[in-house]
C-alpha cells in the first residue's frame, strides 16, 4: 500500500509534473485563460494519462528496447485521437474552445514522461494509478492557473462551464466582482507565465517552510534509533 | 606584516546612489512644471499617489526579504520609479491605474528579481506596458492641453477626476476630452495616426489645433522641459552623452528616412522629437543605470536600437507611441550587446580568449 502512497505523494506534490518538472508547460500557459477551458483540458490529459500509462504498461515486456519510444509515441497518439474524439462528440464547444491544444497533448512531455520513467518499469495497476495521480496534479495546477487568471481577468470563475458539464452548469457560473476594466494582462500570455511563477513560489514557500519545522522531528528519530540499536 | 590595498585616489567620485536618484527625480522638475501648466495638476496628484505606493511596496517587500527597510528606502530609487511612471501615464487617469502600476513595478519588476540593481528591465517602463495592453482604454485617455479645452478642468477637478472619474461639476472624463462638437481630442501623435489611415497628408492632420507647428500643442514645452532636465543630468555627469545621443541621432536619421520616403504620410524628425514622451525617454528612461547598456560601444547600439523601433512602432506599429515596448526590448537585448563589446583590457591582445 505504501507504493501507492508514495505515488499519490509524488504525482500530487513532491513531483508534481506542472510546478516541479515543469513539463507541458505550452498547453498549462495556453488553455488555462478561463477555469473551465484549464479544467477540459486537465480532465483530458488525466485520462491520456492513465490510459498510455495502463497500455503502456501491458506491453512493456512485448516491445524491445530499442524501438520503445516509436512504440509509445504510436500508443499515445492512439489514445489521444480516442480522447480527441468522444471531445468531438461529447463536449463539442469545449472542443471548439480548446482547438488544437486537445491533439496537441501527444506532444505533451508529461505523457512520453511518465510512459518512460513509470509505466516502462512498473505493473499495470501501479502504472494506470501513476498516470491517474500525475494528472490529477497536472489537472489540479491547471484549474488553479485557470481559476487565479478568470478573476483576475475578467471576474468571474466558472464562466461557461456548461461546454464541459453540460446545461445545469450555467448555475456554477460565479461572478467575483464586476468592473468594466479587468486586469487583461491576467488572460494575456505573459499573465500565465506571472502567475505559474508565483504557485510555484508559494509550493516552494510551503516546502522550505515543512523543512524548516523538519530538522528537530528527525533528530529525535535518529536519538531513537541510536538507543534502539545499542539496547 | 599587512600590506594594505586601498582604492586609487584618482577615481574618486562622491556620487552615492542616493545623491544621483535625488537628482534625477529633481531633474524631472521643469518638464512637470510643463505639463502641470498646459494640462492641469492632475499629473502631481498622480506623482503623490505614485510615491506613496512605491515606497509602501518597497517597504513591505524589504519586510518580508527581511531586509533594512530605512537604509534601502533611503536610497530614492523607489522615488523615482514612482516620479517616472507618474509622468508616463495619462495625467486624468483613475487612481487604481497608477497604484496598480506602481505595485507592479515595485514589487515584480524590481524585487522579485533581487532589488536595485539586480532588475532587468527598466521598472517604469515594465509596468507601463503592463498598464498599456491591461488598461487600454484609460491608458490612451489623455487630455488636450487647457487652451482647447471646453470645460477647463480646476485644481479641485484633478483630484476628483482621478478619484471618483468625474469632475467636481460631473463631467466625464470622455466630455472633459470633447471639443466644442463634442468630438473627443486626442493626442498629437494619435490624431496624427487616425489621420494618416484615413488617407489624409501629413500637413494637412497638422492644422488641427492639437499641433502647434513643431509638436503636439503643449507636448512641445513638455518636451523642451525634460530636455532641460536631461542637460542639467548630464552637466551633473549622473548621465553620459552616449545613450541620450544615440537615441536621438538614431531617431532622427530614422524619421527622415521616413519623411523623405514619403512626407505626405510620415512626420518629420523635429516632430517625433517633441511629441509623445521622446525626451523623457531618451534622458530619464534609456539611461536607467541598471538596464542599460554598461559598455561605451555598447550604450551607442543600444540608444540606436531605441530610437529605430520607437520610430518603427510611431510610423508603422500598432501603438501611437512606443518608447515603453522600445526600451524593454532594447533591455532585453542588453546581455548581449554588453557580451560583445566588452571593452579589450589595456594589455591585452584585441583577439578574443
Amino acid at each position: 500500500m505504501s507504493q501507492y502512497r508514495q505515488i499519490i505523494q509524488q504525482g500530487l506534490w513532491q513531483n508534481n509534473p506542472g510546478l516541479v518538472q515543469l513539463l507541458g508547460l505550452c498547453p498549462l500557459l495556453a488553455t488555462s485563460s478561463s477555469l473551465t477551458n484549464a479544467l477540459g483540458l486537465g480532465l483530458a490529459t488525466m485520462l491520456v494519462l492513465a490510459a498510455t500509462n495502463a497500455v503502456i504498461s501491458m506491453v512493456r515486456h512485448q516491445v524491445p528496447n530499442e524501438i520503445r519510444i516509436p512504440v509509445f509515441v504510436m500508443i499515445i497518439a492512439a489514445v489521444v485521437t480516442a480522447i480527441e474524439q468522444l471531445m468531438h462528440a461529447y463536449t463539442f464547444e469545449l472542443y471548439q474552445s480548446l482547438g488544437i491544444f486537445i491533439p496537441l497533448i501527444v506532444t505533451n512531455c508529461v505523457v512520453i514522461g511518465r510512459a518512460e520513467a513509470f509505466a516502462s518499469k512498473n505493473s499495470v495497476l501501479a502504472s494506470t494509478f501513476d498516470g491517474l495521480m500525475m494528472g490529477l496534479g497536472f489537472c489540479l495546477v491547471l484549474a488553479t492557473l485557470g481559476a487565479v487568471r478568470e478573476v483576475l481577468g475578467q471576474g468571474t470563475l466558472f464562466a461557461g462551464a456548461e461546454l464541459l458539464f453540460g446545461d445545469w452548469a450555467k448555475v456554477l457560473k460565479i461572478t467575483v466582482y464586476q468592473s468594466d476594466s479587468h486586469l487583461l494582462l491576467a488572460i494575456l500570455p505573459p499573465g500565465a507565465f506571472l502567475v505559474l511563477g508565483f504557485v510555484i513560489a508559494a509550493k516552494n514557500a510551503i516546502e522550505a517552510r515543512r523543512k524548516a519545522k523538519q530538522p528537530a522531528a528527525a533528530s529525535t528519530v535518529q536519538r531513537a534509533r541510536v538507543t534502539q540499536a545499542g539496547s | 606584516m599587512s600590506f594594505r590595498i586601498a582604492a586609487s585616489p584618482h577615481h574618486h567620485s562622491q556620487a552615492k546612489t542616493a545623491v544621483i536618484m535625488r537628482t534625477v527625480a529633481l531633474a524631472c522638475i521643469p518638464g512637470i512644471a510643463a505639463q502641470c501648466y498646459f494640462f492641469g495638476v492632475g499629473v502631481l496628484v498622480q506623482i503623490a499617489l505614485a510615491v506613496v505606493t512605491a515606497w509602501l511596496c518597497e517597504a513591505a517587500v524589504l519586510k518580508l526579504r527581511g531586509k533594512p527597510i530605512q537604509a534601502k528606502l533611503s536610497d530614492h530609487s523607489a522615488l523615482v520609479t514612482g516620479v517616472l511612471l507618474a509622468v508616463a501615464i495619462p495625467a486624468y487617469a483613475p487612481w487604481w491605474v497608477i497604484v496598480i502600476g506602481t505595485a507592479f513595478a515595485i514589487i515584480i519588476v524590481k524585487q522579485l528579481y533581487g532589488g536595485l540593481g539586480n532588475n532587468l528591465f527598466n521598472p517604469a517602463m515594465a509596468a507601463y506596458v503592463m498598464l498599456l495592453i491591461s488598461f487600454p482604454t484609460q491608458m490612451t485617455s489623455w487630455l488636450p492641453p487647457l487652451t482647447l479645452q471646453t470645460t477647463p478642468v480646476s485644481v479641485s477637478d484633478a483630484a476628483c477626476t482621478i478619484f471618483t472619474g468625474y469632475s467636481c461639476s460631473g463631467n466625464s472624463l470622455t466630455q472633459l476630452r470633447s471639443d466644442v462638437d463634442g468630438r473627443t481630442m486626442a493626442t498629437a501623435l494619435d490624431t496624427l495616426r487616425t489621420a494618416v489611415a484615413a488617407k489624409q497628408t501629413v500637413s494637412e492632420a497638422q492644422t488641427s489645433p492639437v499641433f502647434d507647428g513643431l509638436g503636439g500643442t503643449g507636448w512641445s514645452w513638455v518636451n523642451l522641459g525634460f530636455l532641460l532636465g536631461g542637460l542639467f543630468l548630464l552637466q551633473q555627469r549622473v548621465i553620459q552623452w552616449r545613450i541620450p545621443v544615440a537615441v536621438l541621432g538614431s531617431m532622427t536619421l530614422v524619421a527622415l528616412v521616413f519623411a523623405m520616403v514619403d512626407s505626405d504620410r510620415f512626420a518629420s524628425p523635429l516632430f517625433h522629437w517633441l511629441s509623445g514622451g521622446t525626451m523623457l525617454a531618451a534622458f530619464f528612461i534609456a539611461t536607467d543605470p541598471v538596464s542599460a547598456s554598461t559598455t561605451p560601444k555598447g550604450r551607442l547600439i543600444y540608444g540606436a536600437m531605441i530610437g529605430l523601433l520607437v520610430v518603427l512602432i510611431r510610423n508603422v506599429g500598432g501603438y501611437p507611441d512606443g518608447w515603453a515596448f522600445a526600451v524593454m526590448l532594447a533591455n532585453l537585448s542588453v546581455p548581449l550587446i554588453d557580451a560583445y563589446t566588452k571593452p579589450r583590457v589595456y594589455g591585452q591582445s584585441a583577439k578574443r580568449g
